[in-house]
């Protein structure tokens, strides 16, 4: 197969596939649709309130799928050692920018049953190899929200003031966090010290070691240590980078999240974290972790081609159907694409001319 | 090279002089003319001038690394942004104003006048109060005057206008400025940079 026929992303999503299913990830193929009441339930998980929904033929209310996770987890099983390992490439439906929906490609995995540190080290390695196979250059930023959960409970504030704590913290927003932590009477010292943490793994630890005292946040901070440890051993292009700012919604995320970055894009292209508290709303013992690729977000830096076609050969009514049918055959065979005209059309681009019109005429 | 987007207007020349101070001069900036982009290639640096209330889209969407917006813009559409900075420019307040002497005695839904629909919102939201939301563009004082509206959710810099058309001040939603903004998938890649020039800014402004 020519390669050069498939776009970025069709491209990476064989590459992606092909990785994923070499780690025993099964493909999960999904309906287009769900019943509404799922997103309804979970609808602070998704990333807008905003669904396309329609009454299907039996009357129920049915949902355009916003989100790949929810409709995995209902496959969940609750067996003690046993993982579930599902990969998929699917297009979710969500508001884009003008009010209007947009049709999202996009492609993941998730690993979910009774995990331990190494799916957790899959995913994240999975995460990063996946940028890899995309862009050269990608950045992996990496979080614990047992950190931030701990820090939190600390302060004592009310639910209210965590979530303004919590999106200064998200922000990078220091002036705010140190005028709420004023306002409220709490250390401003301590949350703006660690509201600042970024950047290389093993300083940014050093940084967290005297400002994780309880139990919470020391459990959190030596999670987050071994899994540095073991993401150094491996070899890669990608560059780790721990990230204060970089928190969820822990009504559902707790432990490792992430996000993936790269050079020229200007969204974070891949997302991923552990969702145990999703899987309990949704009656489930078992643990979960996963990520996806958005893979839409690739076009921003996909560089538009110069031509639409290689050779544009012009040829008259007259001309020999065998010859110019042999002259196509012979530049296809050498790798080149051919547009067969009679005039120079005004929108095709092409990189040469072979102009035939008149020949017939001529012999 | 970091891009960075600065508000049209006299709050982007007070802003422009901040960051020259701090060492980010751009001398073509200053010349007459109708350009938008400058650029000081030995520092690394291009400046462009844009709409203010357009300066978080800029930065969401990556076309700039770092830009200078209200926290005005940021509260009503809230980008996805790094809020790195309080510059301490431009400093006016979000209020709640109406007729002088005009009481909300909270019988009946109030009627809000507004151009910051999320921020009114969110504030009535936050006292469980019944708002009907008006939205204008425009000359928003003259609603509770016409009767219109019964109170205005809008920026109140002296209050002078407010004071001319008989208005006044009835309760502060919240304190703006501008802000340092940046773009986050921007940040990984040039942390060192964008930091380099937060702490040059913040050193200048906690003067």
């Amino acid at each position: 197969m020519d390669e050069r026929l498939l776009k970025r992303e069709e491209r990476a999503v064989f590459a992606l596939r092909g990785l994923y299913q070499r780690r025993g990830y099964l493909p999960f193929k999904m309906s287009k649709f769900e019943e509404y009441e799922l997103y309804a339930r979970n609808k602070d998980f998704l990333s807008s309130e905003r669904i396309i929904s329609f009454t299907d033929l039996n009357g129920r209310l049915m949902a355009l799928k916003p989100d790949v996770t929810l409709s995995i987890i209902k496959r969940a099983e609750d067996r003690p050692g046993v993982r579930q390992r599902f990969c998929y490439d699917e297009s979710v439906y969500r508001p884009g920018g003008s009010g209007s929906f947009r049709e999202i490609t996009q492609t993941g995995l998730e690993c979910i049953g009774d995990l331990n540190a190494y799916d957790v080290l899959e995913v994240v390695s999975l995460a990063r190899e996946s940028l890899e196979l995309v862009s050269d250059g990608a950045v992996l930023a990496l979080n614990h929200l047992g950190l931030l959960t701990a820090l939190l409970e600390e302060t004592g504030a009310p639910e209210a003031l965590r979530r303004e704590l919590t999106a200064c913290i998200a922000g990078k927003n220091s002036h705010d966090l140190l005028r709420l932590a004023a306002e409220n009477g709490l250390d401003a010292e301590r949350l703006c010290a660690c509201a600042a943490i970024y950047g290389e793994p093993g300083e940014a630890l050093r940084q967290l070691q005297p400002l994780c005292g309880s139990r919470k946040a020391r459990e959190a901070l030596d999670e987050l240590g071994e899994l540095f440890g073991l993401l150094e051993k491996e070899s890669a292009a990608t560059r780790i980078v721990f990230d204060y700012s970089l928190v969820s919604d822990t009504q559902y995320y707790n432990g490792v999240v992430f996000r993936g970055y790269l050079p020229g894009a200007a969204e974070s292209v891949l997302a991923g974290g552990e969702y145990d508290g999703l899987m309990r709303r949704m009656g489930h013992r078992a643990r979960g972790i996963g990520f996806a690729l958005y893979l839409d977000r690739l076009e921003d830096r996909e560089r538009e081609r110069q031509w639409d076609v290689d050779v544009l050969l012009l040829c008259d009514r007259e001309s020999d159907a065998a010859a110019i049918r042999a002259q196509v055959k012979e530049l296809n065979d050498k790798g080149l694409s051919v547009s067969v005209q009679n005039a120079i059309p005004e929108k095709l681009r092409c990189r040469e001319i072979l102009d035939r019109r008149g020949e017939a005429a001529r012999c | 090279m970091l891009n960075i987007a600065l508000p049209k207007g006299r709050l982007g020349e007070k802003v422009y002089d901040l960051f020259e101070r701090a060492g980010y001069a751009c001398p073509a900036i200053r010349e007459p003319g109708r350009r938008l982009i400058f650029e000081n290639e030995s520092l690394g640096l291009r400046y462009f001038w844009v709409k203010p209330s357009d300066v978080a889209i800029y930065v969401q969407r990556g076309a700039a690394d770092l830009g200078v917006a209200g926290k005005d813009i940021l509260l009503e559409y809230e980008p996805e942004v790094y809020e790195l900075l309080d510059l301490g420019l431009g400093k006016c307040r979000m209020a709640v104003a109406g007729r002088r002497g005009f009481y909300d005695s909270g019988e009946r839904t109030l009627k809000v006048a507004t151009k910051f629909q999320n921020i009114a919102s969110r504030y009535y939201a936050a006292q469980s109060r019944d708002i009907d939301l008006i939205p204008l563009n425009g000359s928003i004082e003259l609603a509770p005057i016409l009767g219109l509206s019964d109170v205005i959710v809008d920026i109140v810099e002296t209050g002078t206008t407010l004071k001319e058309n008989d208005l006044e001040v009835l309760a502060e939603v919240v304190p703006i400025s501008a802000r340092l903004i940046a773009n986050k998938a921007a940040y990984p890649f040039k942390t060192k940079e964008i930091t380099e020039l937060t702490e040059k800014l913040k050193g200048l402004v906690q003067r």
